[in-house]
């Protein structure tokens, strides 16, 4: 064990959830949490894809963010109702945060002193703080909550209800739901636009991304999509993501095993590119070159150069994975 | 960005009330639901070894389940949504209920829990009233046929569609030669009529039929022996066993070693408790904690997908007036939750719900139907069930 290590474990068991000195910056590394077999695999790109280590986590993890300018991940455990903290240095699970019922998304404040998670089976969002592990506002929602986005300002948080086809609006300073916006059907994620004013929601059910007008709370535009050869029943668009500036978007379409580049001017379709069985989760490496996927009822997670559109690698990884996200 | 709570929306809704507080309803949706208090279908039976086996539990948690979603919905909306439930002796004591809540509850859509002959006779008794009768457990094709009335819509499966799931099932297994054993009740005449349709639909055959009774006596074996039944040759045995005591049985105890499908074995249905995808897992859930000890059935999904579908129209459609919810929910644009994958709608032919289906055993999901071989010009989901050019429904 290099010195290093060494002081990182004891800063760990001392203070779990506190800035440390030692850390493993611009890793690289691809975390892939798996709802079934309760563990995220670490892939290392350099090593040419290879799986170089699973982190046991608690029962069901899906949603993961970085903390601590990347020095922890957190991931929600839907089973266990906690959020596991790992310590990115060690590729450990650290420390547990308490949560409600089955938590599925989450975000952190901008500060990163707070959580917001959206509890599946609670129908609700809880705010928590990170430090004490306390849970200090609950904002009610409608049954199956998930998708959760903070406005840059911090001051506004949106969150679909997958069973009631609703976005909430909720005021964070005034702590209060101010809003209800009428979408799709069964929402599930969301994309806030660079420009601050468009934020985007998947509709999994009725196969769009609505487009919805901050300003004024209302469905501005639809943007459909239907691969080669595909039903319209069969796009089932879940999980978003978009390049650094804003131009393109990237879709999974679920059960169409197909991803969806979108022009985020003209909202035009502008390639689909076929992954794995019920893609959901999506990333892009931070220099942007590499987009990864995961395929939920395959069990693995694509590789697709963004240059080309092509896939290039096809990662066998634990069952169901959820949720993907790329160190830098 | 808009400063009043629930502002979408409720403008168009009918204010019954003035809201007062935050917590404040202004506008009451409420649904009713009916039921025979002695409803056959529910007897205890254990006839042969006085067990009961299956689940024969009411489909009313089922709708308390959606109801329940629709009022996390409805805090925000600022609409109360209210299910009223009834139990008639008679078509008689249905009538008068019904009427009594259209009189004056402002109850326009009506859960029926019902034999499809009572269903029948209540939905021809109520003709021009301004109520939607919602079934959720009668299967009979005849509803969606030459019986059908403009004021019923199901959300059960039909025997058609369920006969065709299971043969979708077999011919893409190509386990296409069928020896069918048939109980002695209507229900399993009506169950074996629907096989013949879906046999001849896709290309299957019933090498035989042959009746049984539930009999331990020696001279009824050639009826009540499974070996000596199931003698000869075919790919697959079906049962249509609507009273669930001989069809247990058979699998196992077949003569030839084949698979047993139908009331037993493979069973195709609205819903399984061992379904796990599109988030049933969380569905199930809410219906465990609204009925303990159960979970939930075929019935008890048609019911939730009954007060959904309503409950849907009613948010979708900004009001919660009979014409204009009615108007939405029979129309193209219900996008349902199924649940199951695809999205649901009603036909307009025979205001059948188009759902996918599942082939279940007593613990798994096999498949789900429509089967991916089977294509359809405009929905998948019209390969299972009575398509447009062929019905006998007429408004």
């Amino acid at each position: 064990m290099s010195l290093t290590t060494k002081l990182a474990v004891l800063a760990l068991s001392a203070m779990a959830l506190l800035p440390m000195a030692a850390h493993a910056k611009g890793t690289g590394y691809v975390f892939v949490s798996h709802e079934r077999t309760n563990n995220i695999a670490v892939i290392d790109p350099k090593q040419d894809y290879k799986i170089i280590k699973w982190i046991d986590t608690s029962h069901r993890p899906r949603d993961m963010n970085f903390r601590n300018d990347r020095h922890q991940l957190l991931v929600a455990c839907g089973d266990d109702d906690v959020i596991d903290v790992i310590d990115v240095a060690t590729l450990k699970v650290v420390d547990h945060i308490p949560t409600g019922h089955s938590p599925e998304m989450f975000e952190l404040s901008r500060d990163q002193s707070k959580l917001y998670v959206s509890n599946e089976e609670s129908s609700s969002v809880q705010e928590i703080g990170i430090k004490d592990k306390i849970i200090e506002r609950e904002f009610p929602t409608g049954a199956e909550p998930e998708g959760i986005a903070i406005t840059p300002d911090g001051k506004t948080l949106y969150v679909t209800s997958e069973v009631d086809d609703m976005v909430h609006v909720i005021d964070l300073k005034a702590g209060a739901v101010i809003d209800n916006i009428v979408v799709g059907t069964r929402p599930r994620r969301f994309l806030l636009m660079p420009n601050g004013k468009d934020l985007w929601v998947s509709n999994e059910l009725s196969g769009q991304v609505l487009v919805i007008d901050r300003a004024t709370d209302k469905v501005t535009a639809t943007i459909n999509f239907l691969p080669p050869g595909f039903r319209q029943v069969d796009v089932t668009p879940v999980g978003m993501t978009m390049t650094k500036d804003g131009a393109t978007a990237i879709v999974t379409l679920g059960r169409a095993n197909h991803v969806a580049f979108v022009d985020t001017a003209t909202r035009k379709i502008e390639d689909y590119v076929v992954v794995g069985n019920r893609p959901w989760g999506v990333a892009l490496s931070p220099d942007e070159k590499t987009l990864y996927v995961t395929n939920g009822l395959s069990d693995d997670v694509s590789v697709i150069d963004m240059a080309s559109h092509r896939p290039i690698r096809t990662i066998p990884v634990g069952r169901v994975p959820h949720t993907v996200l790329v160190d830098d | 960005m808009q400063a009043v709570a629930g502002a979408l929306g409720v403008a168009a809704l009918r204010p019954i009330a003035m809201a007062r507080g935050e917590t404040k309803p202004v506008a009451v949706m409420r649904l009713g639901y009916v039921e025979l208090a002695d409803d056959p279908r529910y007897a205890d039976r254990g006839e042969i070894d006085g067990i009961v086996f299956s689940d024969r539990g009411r489909p009313y948690e089922g709708g308390q389940v959606a109801l329940q979603e629709a009022r996390a919905i409805g805090r925000v909306l600022k609409i109360d949504f209210e299910m009223e439930r009834a139990a008639g002796r008679s078509v008689d004591d249905l009538v008068q209920r019904v009427d009594a809540w259209i009189g004056s509850g402002n109850v326009h859509f009506v859960l029926a829990d019902l034999p499809g002959s009572v269903l029948l006779e209540l939905a021809r008794r109520l003709k021009g009233e301004p109520v939607l009768l919602l079934n959720v457990s009668a299967p009979d094709d005849s509803l969606r046929g030459a019986d059908c009335l403009p004021n019923m819509a199901h959300t059960y499966p039909s025997n058609a569609m369920l006969s065709d799931a299971l043969v979708q099932y077999l011919v893409a297994k190509r386990w296409t030669q069928i020896l069918v054993l048939q109980g002695p009740a209507p229900e399993d005449a009506a169950a074996v009529a629907s096989l013949r349709h879906s046999v001849k639909k896709f290309g299957a055959k019933i090498v035989d039929v042959k009746p049984f009774v539930l009999s331990r006596d020696p001279r009824n074996r050639t009826e009540s022996n499974v070996i000596l039944m199931t003698q000869g040759d075919y790919d697959v045995v079906y049962v249509a066993d609507a009273s669930d005591e001989f069809g247990r049985y058979v699998p196992y105890q077949t003569a030839l070693p084949r698979p047993v499908v139908g009331s037993a074995g493979l069973t195709p249905t609205a819903w399984s408790w061992s379904w796990a995808r599109d988030a049933a897992v969380q569905l199930q859930h809410r219906y465990e904690k609204l009925a303990p000890g159960r979970r939930m059935n075929g019935a008890g999904w048609a019911a939730w997908a009954a007060v959904k579908a309503v409950t849907q129209s009613v948010i979708r459609a900004k009001s919660t007036d009979f014409d204009p919810v009615k108007a939405y929910l029979l129309s193209d644009k219900l996008t349902l939750d199924t649940v199951k994958g695809n999205p649901g709608s009603f036909r307009p032919w025979d205001h059948q719900l188009r759902t996918p289906l599942l082939l279940a055993t007593g613990n798994a999901v096999i498949a789900t139907a429509p089967l991916p071989q089977f294509l359809h010009q405009t929905n998948v989901l019209d390969t299972l069930g009575i398509d447009a050019p062929e019905t006998a429904c007429h408004f």
